[in-house]
């Protein structure tokens, strides 16, 4: 048989074996990519796919890697993620993208095959309680235990993937439901009574948030995550023109507001730039706008924006109130929000406030010294002024995930991938398999550490197989960077296992079937990420950086604003730079 | 972490709450909400779980203890289950409430009858017995059924098998029985 698109009335009432109804039901969804990986539980499921043109399986090189691809495409193209796996340690290996997920409201559906129900508790061959090991990591997750309620499973799991604050869903599929036969009818429509996501925000809530901006004389936009989830940025953009209020990012906020505009303060929390923070710190209406006043962001959360009245804006109730006081909760989609508040505001007069930024712009921008060996901060610099903010950066975690964030400019929504609220290393590279799915006119940077790029390396050989052209940037500092650099300040430079080794890249790239080439002084970046960029398909670049360099500014965990740390004077000065002589002081700012 | 620091967002004085749920009464519901107390590290000092008039919804009773912003975070999480149909935080409202306990006390012919009329003045029943033991049922409020098994405990209490509080919102504001 050979599927259509369009699925014919005939078909629709054909009796079809579970494999073939779930393969159909994933088109009825609209799933163009599924990331996976076949094994006995799933091979139905995998003979079902063999047939179907309208849905491109990627063979991962690890079910982590699937997981991460899935949040890849998702994040980059607003979709939901698909990912199937197989039974046991399959499924087992999805977890850490699952959590990874579920922290980051990344909207995926993972399938995982299940033993024949009658197995199920018997300590069967590749048997994992998987529906009860990620119970606390999914927003929600079914066993299916009939095939009359395959499809229905399917369009929940879809819909509650999507809605509401957005997050992992896991389908557990015993071989033996899947393998019976019926008649394949896809539910139209869908509504469940126990779960209705509140989108409009409160008429009553909006007045008063509106009267609050009308009085504010130091107001902040905090904007997080959600505002790009909720396709919310163009909503933002207007709101903050209107009002002429600076807007401060959480790292997934970036993007959701172009950061070469004046009003923008760049990232906040522990490593966001000074002035943001401090405008945060001095504000007096603070709006979050899709945050959840996550410890990064806050430090201790009494000592967080001390004297700004809060106005919260969030799909997810629980999410208000829930670590600082919130003075006018206004739950709803942002994007809903936003388009209704807009009408309600007036232009603020922040004349003065914005004077007050821009002097501390100018006196604390971001810094480093550029010397002969290659900083960090100097290939993301270069980076961002080469690809102009068109490139979708996929980050991994750790100092040049930090340095990502704050040394090049976003300009555009979901251009900025990485794992935040969990911080899983071995994130980038699957992600940006995934996507390489969701975009194709922009160039897909990894951009990983020396530490990162070795948690799922295996990858590679997916990105070749598939001709992904994905420019894979690994930040080589022969360290975990940034426990390195927690030792250096906090633990007396005690450096217990954190340096490392690793493979030679460039003949890495070449064994893997892809060009590679490594730079190792400040005046072969410009060129080397200029040549990756030019490069068609897949391409490695290993820069050789600078091995102890810290991120600045900086708090350490649990503590304020007040603890905040900039770059050290003597390190601008010269003295713990390599060769000051040459050292050329660099600043770099946002807006 | 949230709930420690919840302490500070709102008022901190704990106090007990019971909390009514209802769900869908689908495979795993009552572990998801057992889970998300232990998840968050939220307390429970009792549970039941049972059918209700609805076939497809089963009603969770849990009492809990916690500052305002905890318990908010407890009915907020809830809420966010996605079986969850209802959550009602009953302590502000009029209920009726019963907790059951089945008591087997320890007894001698010299003990028996005092016993006998503890369980007579708590309205409670004998439900079992044998040369050594009585089984005692006993039915009322929470703190009746402590009262009782404190009063029984001198006699040396075996065993006891208890159901934690089932409470519902009160409609006739008088007491029936
Ligand atoms: C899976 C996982 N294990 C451990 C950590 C803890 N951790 C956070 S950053 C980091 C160092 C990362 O080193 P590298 O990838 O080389 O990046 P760098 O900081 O050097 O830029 C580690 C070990 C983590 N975030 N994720
Ligand atoms: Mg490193």
């Amino acid at each position: 048989m050979t599927p259509s698109k369009e699925s014919s009335p005939s078909a629709a009432h054909r009796t079809m074996t579970g494999f073939e109804i779930f393969v159909r039901s994933l088109i009825e969804e609209g799933v163009e990519v599924v990331f996976g990986y076949p094994g006995g539980a799933v091979i139905g499921i995998y003979d079902a796919l063999h047939d179907i043109s309208d849905i491109k399986h990627i063979l991962t090189r690890h079910e982590q890697g699937a997981v991460h691809a899935a949040e890849g495409y998702a994040k980059a193209s607003g979709k939901t993620g698909v990912a199937l796996v197989t039974s046991g340690p399959g499924a087992t290996n999805t977890i850490t993208g699952i959590a990874d997920a579920y922290m980051d409201s990344v909207p995926i559906v993972v399938f995982t095959g299940q033993v024949p129900l009658n197995l199920i508790g018997n300590d069967a061959f590749q048997e994992a309680d998987i529906v009860g090991i990620t119970r606390p990591i999914t927003k929600h997750n079914y066993l299916v235990r009939n095939l009359g309620e395959l499809t229905s499973t399917i369009k929940e799991a879809f819909y509650v993937a999507s809605t509401g604050r957005p997050g992992p869903v896991l389908v557990d599929l015993p071989k033996d439901v899947l393998g019976g036969k019926t008649a394949f009818e896809y539910p139209k429509t869908i509504s469940m009574r126990s779960y209705n996501p509140h989108v409009e925000g409160h008429l009553k809530q909006l007045e008063k948030a509106a009267a609050l901006i009308a009085r504010a004389k130091k107001p902040v936009f905090y904007v997080g995550g959600g505002t790009i989830l909720a396709n919310a940025s163009d909503e933002l953009r207007k709101i903050v023109k209107k009002t002429n209020i600076p807007v401060a990012t959480t790292l997934h906020g970036l993007g959701a507001f172009p950061e070469n505009d004046p009003l923008s303060m760049g990232m906040l929390g522990m490593h966001g730039t000074w002035f943001a923070n401090t405008a945060v710190q001095h504000c007096d209406v603070l709006i979050a706008v899709g945050a959840r006043f996550d410890d990064r962001v806050t430090g201790k959360p009494e000592a967080f924006a001390p004297n700004a009245k809060k106005i919260h804006i969030d799909i997810d109730p629980s999410a208000i109130s829930k670590n600082v006081k919130c003075d006018v909760p206004i739950v709803g989609d942002v994007k809903n929000v936003l388009h209704k508040l807009l009408p309600m505001v007036a232009p603020c007069d922040t004349k003065d406030w914005l004077k007050d930024i821009r002097q501390w712009k100018a006196e604390h921008p971001l810094r480093y010294k550029n010397g002969e060996h290659i900083r960090m901060q100097h290939v993301i610099q270069q980076l961002g002024a080469i690809t102009n903010g068109n490139a979708i950066i996929v980050s991994d975690v750790g100092q040049h995930q930090m340095w990502t964030a704050q040394f090049y400019t976003f300009m555009h929504p979901r251009t900025q991938i990485t794992s935040g609220g969990l911080g899983t290393m071995g994130f980038s590279l699957p992600a940006s398999v995934g996507a390489a799915f969701a975009r194709t006119d922009v160039p897909i940077v990894s951009i990983s550490g020396d530490g990162g790029i070795q948690m799922n390396i295996q990858e590679m050989a997916t990105i070749v197989q598939y001709k992904l052209p994905v420019k894979i940037f690994i930040l080589n500092n022969g360290y975990l960077g940034m426990v390195r650099q927690w030792q250096e300040l906090f633990w007396k430079k005690r450096y217990s296992s954190v340096e490392m080794t690793g493979p030679n890249y460039v003949k890495l790239a070449e064994a893997y079937g892809m060009p590679g080439y490594s730079a190792s002084r400040t005046e072969e970046v410009e060129g080397a990420i200029r040549r990756a960029l030019d490069t068609p398909g897949p391409v490695l670049v290993e820069f050789k950086v600078v091995k102890e360099d810290n991120v600045y500014p900086m708090w350490p965990a649990g503590q304020t604003y007040n603890e905040m740390m900039d770059v050290p004077e003597d390190e601008l000065s010269g003295v713990a730079g390599e060769d000051p002589i040459s050292e050329e002081l660099v600043t770099f700012s946002k807006g | 972490m949230s709930i420690l620091t919840t302490t500070s967002v709102a008022d901190a004085v704990s106090r007990t709450h019971t909390i009514s749920i209802l769900v869908e009464n689908r495979f795993g519901a009552f572990v998801r909400v057992a889970g998300l107390f232990s998840a968050k590290g939220y307390n429970i000092d009792s549970i039941s779980v049972g059918p209700t008039e609805d076939d497809s919804v089963s009603r969770m009773t849990i009492v809990t203890h916690g500052d305002d912003g905890i318990i908010e975070q407890i009915t907020k999480q809830l809420n966010k289950l996605i079986d969850t149909l209802k959550v009602t935080d009953l302590t502000y409202e009029p209920l009726v409430e019963r907790d059951l306990a089945l008591i087997k006390v320890q007894t001698t012919p010299e003990t028996r009858s005092e016993i006998m009329q503890i369980v007579e003045i708590f309205r409670a029943k004998i439900i079992d017995i044998s040369p050594k033991t009585l089984t005692v049922e006993a039915v009322g409020s929470s703190e009746k059924v402590d009262a009782i098994i404190k009063m029984l405990k001198p006699f040396v209490i075996k065993e006891i098998a208890r159901t934690g509080r089932v409470a519902l919102k009160r409609e006739y504001y008088g007491e029936v029985e």
